[in-house]
Parts: structure tokens; C-alpha cells; sequence
């Protein structure tokens, strides 16, 4: 890729607001011409960096270029860039007409010229004889339709769609996606769009950046993204997945589920944890049980359409979700196999919890705003900085936040076939994980406590 | 024993018709009646033909006109500020525009007048237009900034993405998407100023005497045929521009508000 080709780069860019780091030093490059989706949950900074483009925002820390040019200081009415709004924000004190030709008028296009632009543009998006419509009286679809006509009309270089299609119900979603590739294929501009619906991020793009908690998880192409997901984040937001703790025991060779399976990764060094995903349409599932890699009991079936999705007891303790154009009916035993090519193996973030903490006295040892009893540790004493450690089973959770020396809520949940993995998000706003076997919902307030004896603490480096 | 739901209004449908009907037909019978109960038209007559009440009620409604427009230039401004999240961020400076109004309107008439006979200013037509300004202007400023705060941000950030520099904005989308506050303030302001006498009473020493002066003075000496006709007058006119006021407002509103 040569210099050239990049219409937008952001380069180190961070953004906090008040305490909350939206952005955290992100980097991305954008080529000319390409369907770019920023795709992640809500509140993983991608609208934030949508409206760095557009200028509504300014970066904290790093610079935006447009054409090599840094453009982080130009006011947005000045930027070659236009913007399809989440709630289409058309000017509900003017007609269709008006509405689209409203950025026409401001740059001095001749009369003439805005009449043909405006009656083209809306042929483009089907709406020809709606020029004197009030856009009140307009669908959804058809507002949606005026506000893309309304940005395309001006020529930009590249198209900015924040959310566009989230207040559409799901078939004139689908209707206007098929339309959105067509038209970017028509135009050939860059169009840059924002969602968190991962569906729709593999249908248009041509580029998907996966973000999340402020940061880039991944780039890459949707079949990239969704056949080799860097980290279990990914892997489980992108479609449905099996997301499974293993070790590596050699190149091409990792267990998990209790098994050893052959795959084809390499250069993840000699018996390390990992994660491992399946994708539930990659086990294949069978009565015979004797030529199966293992067995299990089908535990429920449903049908969803296309396919049966089916929930597996495995020998050895794991559900596994499988999807399959037959349905085994609950009860039966079945044997599975996964191919090789099939087990895609993945670093791990982290192996337990590494936080910056204080000792108060030998025993007592305080982190994320709470005091943690630790165990007599010797050598240490009061006023000591110190790194703590602990695993993801050392975290204990309560129904109520008096219970525990500190509070957070339920940030996100993994399931990991035999157990949850959570993410829990403290009130001092640090993240701490854990491993349990309780049922958990997303946003459920809990007190944190971490048993003594698991508390790992050596001096931090005074570097 | 159940209460019928529709025979809750009744106490409201009692207190309406003796403190607002009754009155108005009051007002109507005295003012087609001479001294003595006959009927006559001498009452309304009388106000066409006198040259001091026309001149009167001209002065009235051009004090009214002038009031509303320093009320709407001082008013937009500050309400557009108050409702800027980058130029104000404080719910407290809103409610300090908004505390006079806790305050008799009366009493703060008489404070103006008393602090300008402190300072020695002559009386007249400046102060008179001073003291309504004070008194009338939060209820400018409260329809609008309501508009303003309530107005989705989207729009005038849609604008300046099509290219509208900041005074573009503000007048190709901000203002006319206001328009309804304004309308609703122009109505709050100019109504009671067309009837208002104790402010041009205090404030002018009586010198300038308003439309509702006149009234006054003629209940008060028990012209009370007179002064109903001249009510009535009144009331029909501020009526009439109610009228165009609420066709304005509803045409706006049909491209109006989301």
C-alpha cells in the first residue's frame, strides 16, 4: 500500500472526557475507496472516533490527516467530509428539496446546477417526486434515504455514517444495506461507517476495525475477522462461538476440553495456556460414537431456520453449542469431530489480575480503593509500593456491594463452557476478571472480595 | 358509593363559571348599558369618537410593541447562552434569570421607582419602558430558552457538516427552529403589557397614562359603563391577535418540532 492510497489516518490518537479514556492511543489508516466499519459495543469510543474524522471532536493526543494533510485543528463546516446522522437530523422547518440542497446553497452553487444535483441525488436513493415532502411526513426508510441524499449531494470524499440503520426495522435494514454497498460500489468514495451490529459489519465492509474499551482489538477483512479472531473478545462479538481455555502442548498440537487435538498453529511455545474458538458450525456431530474425537450428550435442540442449534454435554464437563442441518434429539449420545484447520488458538490477554496496590501495614495491602487482608508478607512494610497479583478464581463476587471490600458491576461475561469468565468494572474504574461458576447478568452491581491466601504481592520496581 | 370520574370537574366548572364567565358577561351587559340600564352603544361609541382614548390606546400598543422588542432583543441572546452547554454549565445561572419572577411585581415596581427617585432620574417614558423590560423580560427569556435546551443538538451539528459556519447555523437552522419559543414569549410579553397601569403609574407618576389606566380611572371614579365597554374593547383586540399569533404558531409547528 503506498502512501497514496490513504485518505484518513489517525496517529496515536487518545481522547478522555472527564476521567473516562475513550480513546486509548489508537492508530488506524484508511484507504481511498474502501467500506471501512468500526464496529465494537456501545461505549467502545467508536462513534468518538467517527466524530475526530468529522471534526466534532478534538483529539486530547495525536493528530488526524486527511490526505496528509493535518486536519485536526479545521472546524468540521470546512472539511470535504460528509456525515449521515443516527437520527438522520433533517431540518424539520424545510422541504426534501431544501433539505438536500442546503449544503448546495451555502457553497454558491448556481441555482440550476442545485436543481439538477438535488433531482439526481434523489433518483439515486428512490425518491424522485418527494422535492416538496415535509420530512416530517416521511417513513423512516425514506428519512433515512433523504439524509443520505442530503450528504451525497455535496460530493464528499468520503461518506461518515454514524449508526445510520439502527432506527430501521430488520427487513428495511437489510433492504438499505444491499442498497449502501451499491451505492458505495456506484460512487467509489470512501465510506466510513459505525455500528455494533456485527451482522451488518460483515455484510458491507471491505475493512472492519473491532474495538473495543477504547482500543483497536483488530483490523482486517470480515472473513479474516471472523474465521481468525485475535482474542476472545473478538471471537465472541463477532457471530457465535465456542470460546474454550487450552493449553498448547507443541506446534500443531493443543488440548482443551480435556482432549488433544491436532490444528495448525504454531509459535505459541510449548505447554502454554490459551484461548481456543470454535465456531459452533465447525463440530461435526454424529450418533456413531466410536470414530468421534469425543463424545457428549445433546442437552437441547432448536430449530433456527436454516440450521438446528444444539447445546452438548461433553465426556468430559464442557457444553459446547453446535449448529447443524440435522437435528439430534436431546438425549442422544453423540460423537464429535473438529478438524484441525477448524481450532483457531489464540494469546491470551492475561493469566490472573495484576494491579498496582500500597501495603497500609505487613498484612494489609491496599488496591483499586479498597484494603485487602494479604497475609503476613515479610520484608514489606506500610507505605510500600507494591504489584499485586491474583488469579481469576481468587475473586470472590456478592449480591450486595456491602459485602465486599470494594464494589464494580458485571462489564462483560464470557462463557467458557465450564465456566464464566467475567469482566468487572470497579467504582475507582479499574477492571478486574473472574473465573466462577455462578450465573451473572451484565450490569449486575456486586462487592469484590479476593481471598487472603491467593494474594500474590512483590515490591514494584522503583522504575 | 362511587363517584362518577366526570363529576370530579365540577368544582373547576363552578369556580370557571363564577370567576370567568360571570365576570365576562358582566362586562358585556355593563358595557351596552347607559347610567340608567338601558341599552345603548353610546359605551363603545364613545371610545371611537374620543380622541384622548384612541390616542391612549395607540401609546398603549406602540409601549406594548416597543416593550416586546427590547424584551426579545435582551431575551434571545441571554436565553441563548443559558441554554449553551459550552457557555454555560450551571443550572443555577437559569434559575437566577428566572428569580425575580418569585418576587410581586408590584413591590419590584415600586423598588425600581423608589431607586429612581434615589438617583434623581426624571420620570417618563425611558423609565416606564425600563420597568416593563425588568419585569416582562423573564418571560421572553423562559419560552425560548426551553426551545433552545429541548432543540437536538443533531441539527445545527448536520448544519455545520454541510458546510455552515457557525452564523450560518445559528441563522439557517437555530433561529427559525426557535421560532416557536419566540412566538410564545412575543404572546407572554406583549398580552399583559397592552393592559398594564400600575407600572406606568409608578414609574411615570401617571404622566403616561396606558390603555389600562384609562380603565382603571374609570372604574375607580364609578364609570362603570365606560370602563366595561373599554375592557371589552380591549379584549377583543388582544383576542384578535391571539388569533393570528395561534395560525403563525400552528403553521410553524406542522414543520416544527420533532
Amino acid at each position: 500500500m503506498t502512501q497514496n492510497d490513504v485518505i484518513i489516518r489517525l496517529e496515536n490518537v487518545s481522547k478522555a472526557f472527564g476521567d473516562k479514556q475513550v480513546l486509548d492511543n489508537i492508530s488506524l489508516d484508511i484507504k481511498k475507496g474502501e467500506f471501512v466499519t468500526l464496529l465494537g459495543p456501545s461505549g467502545c469510543g467508536k462513534t468518538t472516533t467517527l466524530r475526530l474524522i468529522s471534526g466534532f471532536t478534538t483529539p486530547d493526543s495525536g493528530t488526524v490527516y486527511m490526505d496528509g494533510k493535518d486536519i485536526s485543528g479545521i472546524p468540521p463546516y470546512k472539511r470535504p467530509l460528509n456525515t449521515v446522522f443516527q437520527r438522520y437530523a433533517l431540518f424539520p422547518h424545510l422541504d426534501v428539496y431544501d433539505n438536500i440542497a442546503f449544503g448546495l446553497k451555502l457553497a454558491k452553487v448556481p441555482e440550476k446546477e442545485i436543481e439538477q444535483r438535488v433531482r439526481k441525488v434523489l433518483k439515486m436513493v428512490s425518491m424522485t417526486d418527494y422535492e416538496d415532502r415535509d420530512v416530517e411526513s416521511l417513513s423512516g426508510g425514506q428519512q433515512q434515504r433523504v439524509a443520505i441524499a442530503r450528504a451525497l449531494v455535496n460530493q464528499p470524499k468520503v461518506l461518515l455514517l454514524d449508526e445510520p440503520l439502527s432506527a430501521l426495522d430488520h427487513k428495511m435494514r437489510q433492504d438499505m444495506q444491499i442498497e449502501l454497498k451499491e451505492m458505495h460500489q456506484k460512487l467509489g468514495i470512501t465510506f466510513i461507517y459505525v455500528t455494533h451490529d456485527q451482522e451488518e459489519a460483515l455484510t458491507l465492509s471491505d475493512t472492519i476495525v473491532v474495538m473495543n474499551e477504547g482500543k483497536i482489538q483488530q483490523i482486517g477483512t470480515p472473513a479474516d475477522i471472523y474465521n481468525e479472531p485475535v482474542n476472545s473478545f473478538v471471537a465472541d462479538f463477532i457471530g457465535e462461538s465456542n470460546i474454550l481455555n487450552g493449553t498448547m502442548i507443541e506446534d500443531r498440537k493443543v488440548n482443551f476440553i480435556g482432549h488433544d487435538f491436532e490444528c495448525v498453529d504454531e509459535g505459541f511455545g510449548t505447554n502454554n495456556p490459551v484461548d481456543v474458538v470454535i465456531r459452533p458450525e465447525d463440530i461435526y456431530i454424529m450418533n456413531n460414537t466410536t470414530s468421534a474425537q469425543f463424545t457428549g450428550k445433546v442437552t437441547s435442540c432448536i430449530f433456527k431456520g436454516v440450521h438446528y442449534e444444539m447445546l452438548v454435554d461433553t465426556d468430559s464437563g464442557y457444553e459446547l453449542m453446535i449448529q447443524d442441518y440435522n437435528a439430534f434429539e436431546p438425549g442422544s449420545e453423540v460423537g464429535m469431530i473438529i478438524k484441525p484447520m477448524d481450532i483457531q488458538v489464540m494469546r491470551k490477554e492475561r493469566l490472573c489480575n495484576t494491579v498496582e496496590g500500597v501495603m497500609t501495614d505487613e498484612s494489609h495491602v491496599e488496591f483499586l480503593d479498597g484494603e485487602f487482608e494479604c497475609g503476613a508478607k515479610a520484608g514489606l512494610e506500610a507505605g510500600d509500593e507494591v504489584t499485586v497479583q491474583f488469579g481469576f478464581d481468587a475473586v470472590e463476587l456478592w449480591d450486595h456491594q456491602e459485602e465486599g471490600q470494594i464494589a464494580g458491576e458485571v462489564y462483560s461475561i464470557l462463557y467458557k463452557g465450564d465456566h464464566y469468565h467475567l469482566t468487572i468494572l470497579t467504582e475507582s474504574r479499574g477492571f478486574l476478571y473472574v473465573d466462577t461458576q455462578d450465573i451473572w447478568d451484565k450490569g449486575d452491581l456486586v462487592g469484590i472480595t479476593v481471598k487472603p491466601s491467593e494474594i500474590k504481592i512483590c515490591r514494584r520496581n522503583d522504575n | 358509593m362511587t363517584i362518577k370520574r366526570s363529576s370530579w370537574s365540577i368544582p373547576y366548572l363552578i369556580f370557571l363559571l363564577i370567576f370567568v364567565v360571570l365576570p365576562l358577561v358582566l362586562i358585556a351587559i355593563y358595557a351596552f348599558q347607559d347610567g340608567e340600564g338601558g341599552f345603548t352603544f353610546a359605551n363603545i361609541a364613545r371610545f371611537f369618537t374620543d380622541s384622548d382614548s384612541l390616542s391612549t390606546f395607540a401609546l398603549s400598543l406602540e409601549v406594548a410593541i416597543e416593550n416586546t422588542a427590547i424584551c426579545l432583543l435582551l431575551g434571545y441572546p441571554a436565553a441563548y447562552i443559558l441554554a449553551s452547554k459550552d457557555l454555560n454549565r450551571s443550572a443555577v445561572t437559569v434559575i437566577l434569570f428566572i428569580l425575580p419572577m418569585w418576587i410581586n411585581a408590584l413591590m419590584r415596581t415600586l423598588a425600581t421607582a423608589e431607586l429612581f427617585n434615589v438617583f434623581g432620574v426624571t420620570l417618563g417614558k425611558g423609565t416606564l419602558l425600563f420597568g416593563m423590560a425588568y419585569d416582562y423580560l423573564p418571560f421572553m427569556i423562559y419560552p425560548i430558552y426551553n426551545t433552545l435546551n429541548k432543540m437536538d443538538k443533531s441539527f445545527s451539528e448536520a448544519a455545520e457538516d454541510l458546510g455552515a459556519t457557525p452564523a450560518q447555523v445559528f441563522r439557517k437552522v437555530t433561529l427559525p427552529l426557535s421560532m416557536p419559543g419566540v412566538t410564545s414569549g412575543i404572546m407572554m410579553v406583549f398580552m399583559p403589557t397592552v393592559s398594564t397601569f400600575a407600572i406606568s403609574e409608578f414609574l411615570t407618576n401617571n404622566k403616561i397614562k396606558l390603555f389600562g389606566t384609562i380603565i382603571q380611572e374609570n372604574i375607580n371614579s364609578s364609570m362603570w359603563n365606560y370602563g366595561a365597554a373599554l375592557a371589552l374593547i380591549m379584549l377583543v383586540i388582544i383576542g384578535i391577535t391571539t388569533l393570528f399569533n395561534d395560525e403563525d404558531e400552528a403553521g410553524k409547528a406542522e414543520g416544527g418540532l420533532i
